[in-house]
């Protein structure tokens, strides 16, 4: 069932925009193709496929997302409905319209809540990046589209894990992997499209209790490698919220579905 | 006494119920198990709480909540928070645990049998990950996991009847499980018997746990978690109470003489068996894996990795008692040590201290050791000759040496190197220091024929006796003579070990 991991992502397609094709927003173009998922497509084994999509280089930053508050204020904390978003959204902000001494602007914007980030997408023409594309684009680094069989990749990984939260975020803007897509790893999480579909898909009927990643472990024998706790955890993570929650370490970055931008 | 008899009248009673000729046949200790059954958790149900509900007392390790004290089933609110957190992990290095109330081991929650427990689990928003509490004292589906699983800045409530007595291990059950018990989220529920326990003077929380980081033990910094080491199940340290040193100097566990002590003592793992000893007491009463039954005098209890065990032992002479994890090597050199120091006065009559300190030579000792104290005497008064050196040499010799290198010289063909008429030694006799200071390893040629083992640095001999002992080597079976003074070898141990090529 479990191919050998060196071989567990066969891109289709070479890889379009290695260069990094950037569009206003700064996005890079991922081929896609067809890749092994810790999530198997079918409940059982089978590779998961992503059609060519773009990805923002960077995590949405807190002077982006004020940009989008001033011209939206419909989604100012003081303004958006809590079915939309909970009491401490945008809670690291000193005010509804100024992230403060607190959030610098070139930090990643966090305490948003799924609506929120999908209304900011939605304005720049784009949506939230799917669990695929988002995992597609992660499993690469600085050289390989694909480096998750190597053990430094999952190391750097598990390294932030360890880290506390308490301190300050870095700024956004890390090392640029082999698409040009920086700080999937290593900064914040970030909020897919179907965070919620990641246990309970549609085709998973055959995967018996929607619940099993909650009990001991017992959801990690549905995935498929089973070593790589790393990308689980962030599996974990976003099974645990719904759509309206936000935490102090949860950003987003948006996605835009093929290579080349629709007319007007 | 008491109890033996108490289980002769059972035995007696379960004979008069009669149940043919069968019960007949049941000895005392078999009638005395049967009578005490708790029937488990088909009988745990004590029925609805009554009065008001009770907010539990919750402590940090190495404390134990009060016993329960009542007669009757209540409806108690268990509020337990989860912080992730840097801490001291060892001295200079620092780790980011995950904590169940902020300590490693989580909170200790004391609960009756019957008890409705209505359990708050709180994330804070400071963490990272999600969590939630699998409690092995929790008869659902997951312990309670499924229902507790919380985001960051989240609270989950569930409720549960504790219907099983005992000693049980809670812990994060979310993927991955073992990083979340390796980062130290696990802790003890004790659900007391309807009666509650005997009395003892002093009750204590000890948890043992396995680590795992990217450098190595002792290693100063922040060291982060390494899922390598955790899957090979090769742990950097075993510690008890999360830190080396949580229970030792200031903070060992403390009791007087004539006390009873109990401990509760868990295995969270996530990866290890702990073989749990108290060095110098005897365990009077053991609950054997935290459960019902009692075993009497042991020395060492075997505590699963999620599991636990509740030790009671009377103290009688005053000292510092050792807790270890009788896997050895754990203890000495993964931290897994705890002191519990026990005052009061001494009773020579239990246990004398120390008689009598001589030096023990073994069945191939000369019994007398003169020439030694001889060498000394003349050495202090700075005549020591090569004479004397050459007497109290052979007497060390012959406790030392003789045993691999026999009492002649000639050591054991193919096993241990000849000194008698020694090549080796005639090139370089005060290599020969170097050789009883650092040991030697791998192979070496003496007279023409190759010997590959190893040689143990002697660490224990003082200078004058590595002096003595050469000396009275050089002057023996055909060697060269010479002498070797207390400052060559003063000189050699001054030195760094050679390296393993320097030998060849």
């Amino acid at each position: 069932m479990r191919r050998p991991p060196a071989l567990s992502m066969s891109i289709a397609c070479a890889v379009l925009g290695v260069a990094s094709t950037v569009y206003a927003a700064d996005y890079v173009s991922l081929a896609g193709g067809t890749f092994t998922s810790v999530l198997p497509a079918d409940g059982k084994a089978g590779d998961a496929t992503v059609a060519p999509f773009r990805l923002r280089a960077t995590p949405v930053t807190n002077a982006e997302f004020l940009a989008f508050v001033r011209a939206h204020p419909q989604w100012r904390r003081d303004h958006s409905p809590a079915v939309f978003a909970e009491s401490r959204y945008l809670s690291s902000w000193s005010a509804p319209d100024a992230p403060g001494p607190a959030a610098s602007s070139e930090q990643p914007v966090t305490w948003v809540s799924w609506f929120a980030a999908q209304a900011f997408c939605e304005n720049e023409r784009a949506r939230l990046p799917t669990w695929y594309e988002w995992e597609f684009a992660a499993a690469a680094d600085a050289t390989r589209t694909d480096a998750r069989a190597d053990p430094a990749w999952r190391e750097r990984i598990l390294t932030w894990y360890a880290r506390p939260s308490t301190a300050a975020l870095a700024s956004v803007g890390g090392e640029a992997n082999v698409y040009g897509a920086r700080d999937l790893h290593g900064l914040v999480w970030e909020w897919v499209d179907d965070f919620n579909a990641l246990l309970v898909s549609a085709d998973n009927r055959e995967q018996g209790d929607p619940d099993m990643l909650r009990f001991c472990g017992a959801g990690a024998l549905t995935l498929q490698q089973r070593e790589n706790y790393a990308v689980l955890m962030r599996v974990a993570m976003l099974s645990s919220l719904k759509a309206a929650d936000a935490t102090a370490n949860l950003g987003f970055r948006c996605a835009k579905p093929g290579l080349i931008e629709d007319a007007p | 006494m008491k109890r033996l008899m108490l289980s002769c009248v059972m035995a007696a009673a379960l004979a008069a119920a009669g149940c043919g000729s069968r019960s007949a046949d049941v000895d005392a200790a078999g009638a005395a198990t049967a009578a005490a059954e708790t029937g488990g958790s088909a009988k745990g149900d004590f029925g609805p709480p009554q009065g008001e509900p009770i907010h539990a007392v919750l402590t940090s390790p190495p404390h134990v909540p009060p016993p329960v004290g009542r007669d009757h089933p209540a409806k108690v609110i268990v509020e337990l928070t989860v912080i992730e957190k840097e801490m001291p992990i060892s001295e200079g290095v620092s780790y980011t645990f995950w904590t169940f109330g902020g300590t490693v081991p989580g909170s200790f929650i004391r609960v009756r049998q019957g008890d409705t427990v209505e359990f708050h689990l709180r994330n804070d928003p400071t963490s990272k990950m999600p969590h939630n509490i699998d409690l092995h004292g929790v008869t659902g589906p997951g312990g309670g996991a499924a229902s507790s699983f919380t985001a960051p800045g989240h609270e989950s409530q569930f409720t549960f009847k504790a219907l099983n007595e005992g000693l049980y291990v809670y812990h994060c059950a979310t993927a991955p499980v073992g990083m979340h018990v390796g980062n130290g989220m696990y802790g003890l529920i004790l659900i007391e018997p309807p009666g509650g326990l005997a009395k003892v003077d002093h009750e204590y929380y000890v948890m043992q746990g396995d680590f795992y980081t990217t450098g190595k033990y002792r290693e100063k910094g922040l060291q982060p978690f390494d899922m390598e080491k955790a899957i090979d199940e090769k742990p950097t340290y075993v510690l008890f109470n999360g830190a080396e040193g949580a229970l030792t100097g200031d903070k060992a566990l403390a009791a007087k003489t004539g006390e009873t002590i109990r401990l509760f003592v868990g295995n969270g793992g996530p990866n290890l068996v702990s073989s749990f000893h108290v060095i110098g007491e005897i365990f009077d009463r053991v609950r054997y894996e935290g459960g019902t039954r009692e075993q009497e005098n042991v020395q060492t209890t075997l505590i699963p990795a999620g599991g636990a065990v509740m030790v009671e032992f009377h103290t009688e002479v005053p000292g510092s008692y050792v807790l270890v994890d009788h896997s050895i090597f754990r203890a000495f050199n993964k931290g897994a040590l705890a002191i519990l120091k026990v005052d009061g006065t001494e009773n020579k009559s239990i246990y004398s201290g120390k008689e009598v300190d001589s030096v023990y030579l073994g069945d191939r000792a000369e019994p007398n050791l003169k020439p030694v104290a001889v060498a000394t005497k003349a050495a202090a008064a700075g005549a020591l000759t090569v004479e004397d050196q050459v007497k109290a040499g052979q007497v060390l010799f012959t406790g030392t040496c003789s045993v691999c290198h026999q009492a002649n010289g000639e050591g054991l063909p193919g096993v241990f190197p000849p000194l008698a008429k020694s090549d080796l030694i005639a090139a370089d006799a005060k290599r020969a220091v170097g050789i009883l200071l650092h040991g030697l390893s791998g192979k070496i040629t003496v007279n023409g024929k190759e010997y590959n083992s190893v040689m143990p640095p002697m660490t224990q001999l003082n200078d004058d006796e590595v002096a003595n002992i050469l000396t009275y080597v050089l002057n023996s079976w055909g060697n060269p003579g010479g002498r070797i003074t207390v400052d060559d070898v003063a000189k050699a141990r001054a030195q760094p070990a050679p390296t393993a090529t320097a030998a060849h």
